[in-house]
């Protein structure tokens, strides 16, 4: 059989960088193969997407060198639109990818574009749309579509064409837990009843193993990869399940099929897991009492009879971490704006230190109340760091010295000092990030409100973001509250989860007692965790225990290679 | 949020007629309105305008604070006409017939005010069939129609896509405004216009960058998908023409024509009830 994929001693630079991006690829994907692509950022896999969606050397151009051959072809002979009959790409933005006015033109667009007569399209818009399971919403606009809907109608989109290759562009990156699973069941769907090649190109593994796949591109089957170290010497997150058990000194084997947690064979395992739960400390209380942020009874609506929040109650104390969790659309952002002051609540109060803030205004409570948005694109507005940073102590009138010292330190704590005098357009991405902290920082607020701080970062730089949080968090005491649904990112950084569904609080707990309780995590569309299975396997009578120190004993590990790491920096 | 000029579908023989159907009547109609000043056929078109925005089912909602807005221009240039050329009236009807003197050069003539009549008749012409037009063709379809006349897609398509992302650039724009208010850019009518103006860079900016990563996006996705490939396209939402838009663009063209006609059979564009 003819790979239809095939790079031999692939190369590419792009026009604007000194090195190459890909260098020597020798790969092959064979024609109805599934095939999962993991990397870092950075590390060259949206570039091998692009060169393989034909963006590159089209729309990205560069210097390329060895052959690459899409479905048997040169994609520099039959050109962008060509690759494009062959491999549809879905992107990891969907509101970006859906063009458009309703559900039924978008998945025509492409039809449109091959002058299909309108006949035949409206047979072919109904055949795709009930395959993605998006019939209902044809005449919908995109506003009145939730993420995963989008994203099947993405996939709808591209599937229309009939083309051999699926190409999918981290497709978790922008979607709850619960929905990112039914992503995966849909492509292995589409799968078996296509027979296309699907590649999925995404660093959150766990997930993306929800069903199986052949093979995993770091080179090798999934079951062998799982129990190699290469993925995190790669900066890759490996299942949870996998870690549990490594920390438990197993010796996890290929033939045990580690794949999925439902159909692994533990019965090695079994023995050394417990005795290491029995084993593992506890995790430490912290007992915090004064209280930071208290919301009483708050309820909101846009219209009367509809209420978006309702009976929110909840008391955040001083110097405590909290997640605020839920699905898309559940009313988290607007409990944000109802805090920062930009809507006004219905009912009910907002008390910082105890202290009603019904009265101040948004720039008042901006001054104790700091709110970082989900990309720096939306806050940065002064080109030079400097000047990004000082903004929000310029516009308050104070005096220029005051400013110069607050703004340096800041930039001190947030590891920003040497850029000082840069241009922010100099920056990467992570750093970006770090200055639009830096620019809620400098004023000193009480409380830090994030929304979704990690969005779309690898674990590398996840880390990167989160430890400096944490950071922020023990050093300067400040209270720091995370709008996410990222599981891991609750469970590990944060000692308690608030979750919001469909407007309600339905529960405020430590993230390991949510994430191991089936109805609460249904109804906010998150995900059990992996251990709680893990544990219930292997006979542990109480899986949030077992979760809990998983989570101390991971913490103190992450604490110990940092120290050294600091040690070894400065140990000379 | 409010949808103003926004198409609404709703069921009535206006609706279901084609865009290319209704562009032609539009643009033929504002023709006529342009080149007539014969304040019988303006009337007709009035009355005949505001049946059909009756019979299109047009919500006040709708269109009701775009309406305030012509008004204030309506105003503005109706006193703009008078001071510039307060006996414009009397040049173009050959009489003069001074009501009341005002001041200085300005007297007040029925010649003047008849004239000015005729102006702002002009104008209720052409105010409900815009609307008319605007809310009741599909934006889809109307891209279409505008490549069936012959006007490139790539016009069509750019409108369409305005349309598709213009609410979600206003959400951007709220979520960034909010986020600059907390950093203490003051944006509410407590700090002065200068300050406004300067501090709406800082949400400008903002705003700009994330819509440039849209871009970005977006244009990928339309070329990924063929977007540009054959000089000619096929449209999901596009009309066939029936038996109803034929009638239509038939009684429009004679209208037009007869109307023109009519008007200028005395040589002038102006009906003058003064001789």
């Amino acid at each position: 059989m003819e790979p239809v994929i095939e790079f031999k001693d692939f190369s590419f630079k792009y026009r604007a960088q000194t090195q190459p991006t890909l260098r020597d690829i020798n790969l092959s994907i064979m024609p109805g193969e599934k095939v999962l692509i993991v990397g870092p950022s950075g590390s060259g896999k949206s570039t091998l997407a692009h060169c393989i969606n034909g963006l590159v050397p089209f729309s990205y151009p560069g210097d390329m060198t060895g052959t690459l051959r899409v479905g048997g072809k040169n994609p520099a002979d039959i050109g962008l639109f060509g690759v494009s009959r062959i491999v549809g790409t879905v992107l990891q933005d969907t509101d970006g990818q859906f063009i458009g006015l309703t559900v039924a033109e978008d998945l025509a667009f492409s039809l449109e574009n091959n002058l299909v007569p309108q006949e035949e399209m409206f047979a072919k818009v109904d055949e795709v749309a009930e395959l993605v399971d998006v019939k209902k919403l044809l005449e919908n606009a995109p506003r009145e579509l939730s993420g995963g809907q989008k994203q099947r109608v993405s996939m709808g989109g591209v599937m229309v064409d009939d083309v051999e290759i699926l190409l999918f562009d981290e497709p978790l990156a922008n979607l709850d837990p619960a929905t990112g699973k039914r992503a995966i069941a849909l492509i292995d769907e589409i799968r078996k009843n296509r027979k296309s090649t699907i590649i999925i190109i995404e660093h959150r593994l766990e997930d993306a193993l929800y069903r199986d796949v052949d093979r995993i591109i770091v080179d090798t089957v999934p079951d062998e990869l799982l129990v190699t170290n290469v993925l995190a010497g790669q900066g890759i997150r490996e299942p949870l399940y996998i870690t549990a058990l490594k920390h438990a000194g197993c010796n996890i084997l290929a033939a045990d099929r580690p794949q999925h947690i439902e159909t692994m064979k533990l019965d090695n395992y079994k023995q050394p897991l417990r005795e290491w739960f029995n084993k593992a400390e506890r995790k430490k209380e912290k007992n915090k009492s004064v209280s930071a942020l208290k919301v009483e009874d708050l309820y909101f609506s846009y219209v009367s009879g509809r209420p978006v929040l309702q009976h929110i109650h909840f008391d955040i104390k001083k110097g405590e971490m909290v997640s605020i969790v839920g699905k898309n659309g559940a009313g988290k952002s607007t409990l944000s704006n109802l805090i920062c002051g930009f809507y006004k609540p219905g009912k009910g109060r907002i008390l910082l230190n105890g202290e009603d803030v019904a009265s101040l205004s948004i720039k008042e409570r901006g001054e104790k109340i700091g709110l970082v948005m989900q990309s720096p694109n939306q806050m940065i507005s002064k080109p030079m760091i400097y000047e990004e940073v000082a903004l929000g102590l310029t516009v308050r009138g104070v005096p220029e010295e005051e400013i110069k010292e607050r703004v340096y330190e800041t930039l001190k704590i947030c590891g920003l000092y040497p850029f000082r005098n840069w241009p922010v357009s100099a920056l990467s991405f992570g750093q970006k990030k770090r200055v639009s902290i830096a620019s809620i920082l400098v004023m000193n607020p009480e409380v830090l409100i994030l929304d979704e701080p990690t969005a779309g970062q690898d674990y590398r730089h996840y880390t990167e973001i989160m430890e400096f949080l944490k950071d922020i968090n023990e050093n300067l005491g400040i209270t720091v509250i995370m709008i996410t649904h990222d599981m891991h990112l609750m469970l590990e950084y944060t000692d308690r989860a608030i979750v919001i569904a469909d407007g309600n609080l339905i529960a405020d707990d430590t993230p390991a007692r949510i994430l191991t309780n089936e109805i609460i995590a249904d109804k906010a569309y998150l995900k059990k965790t992996s251990l709680y299975d893990l544990a219930v396997s292997c006979q542990i009578d109480n899986p949030s225990e077992f979760v809990d120190r998983f989570i101390a004993y991971e913490r103190q590990q992450r604490e110990l290679r940092l120290r050294e790491k600091s040690t070894k920096i400065s140990g000379f | 949020m409010s949808k103003i000029l926004s198409y609404e579908e709703k069921d009535t023989w206006i609706h279901q007629l084609s865009g290319v159907t209704k562009l032609i009547f539009f643009l033929l109609w504002c023709v006529v309105s342009m080149m007539t000043y014969d304040t019988r056929i303006l009337i007709f078109m009035v009355l005949f305008s505001l049946v059909i925005f009756k019979i299109s089912k047009t919500r006040w909602e709708q269109v009701g604070s775009v309406f305030r807005v012509i008004m204030v221009f309506l105003i503005f240039n109706v006193v703009a006409i008078f001071l510039f050329s307060p006996d414009q009236g009397t040049r173009i009807y050959g009489t003069r017939t001074v009501l009341f003197h005002i001041a200085g050069p300005y007297d007040m003539t029925l010649e003047q005010l008849f004239y000015e009549l005729n102006v702002v008749i002009k104008y209720f012409t052409i105010i409900p069939t815009v609307f008319m037009f605007l809310v009741t063709t599909n934006p889809s379809e109307f891209a279409a129609s505008m490549n069936k006349v012959g006007i490139s897609y790539n016009v069509g398509y750019a409108i369409s896509i305005a349309l598709r992302y213009i609410p979600d650039v206003q959400g951007e724009f709220t979520k960034i405004k909010h986020a600059q208010e907390a950093r203490g850019i003051e944006m509410s009518g407590k700090a002065s216009l200068l300050n406004r103006i300067k501090s709406t860079s800082s949400i400008i900016f903002p705003l700009i960058f994330s819509s440039m990563d849209r871009i970005d996006t977006v244009s990928n996705a339309m070329e990924l998908r063929g977007f540009g490939k054959h000089k000619k396209r096929t449209w999901y939402m596009a009309k066939k023409m029936k038996k109803n838009d034929y009638l239509i663009i038939g009684l429009t063209v004679i209208f037009a024509v007869a109307a023109l006609v009519f008007t200028f059979a005395d040589g002038s564009r102006f009906y003058n009830p003064f001789i």
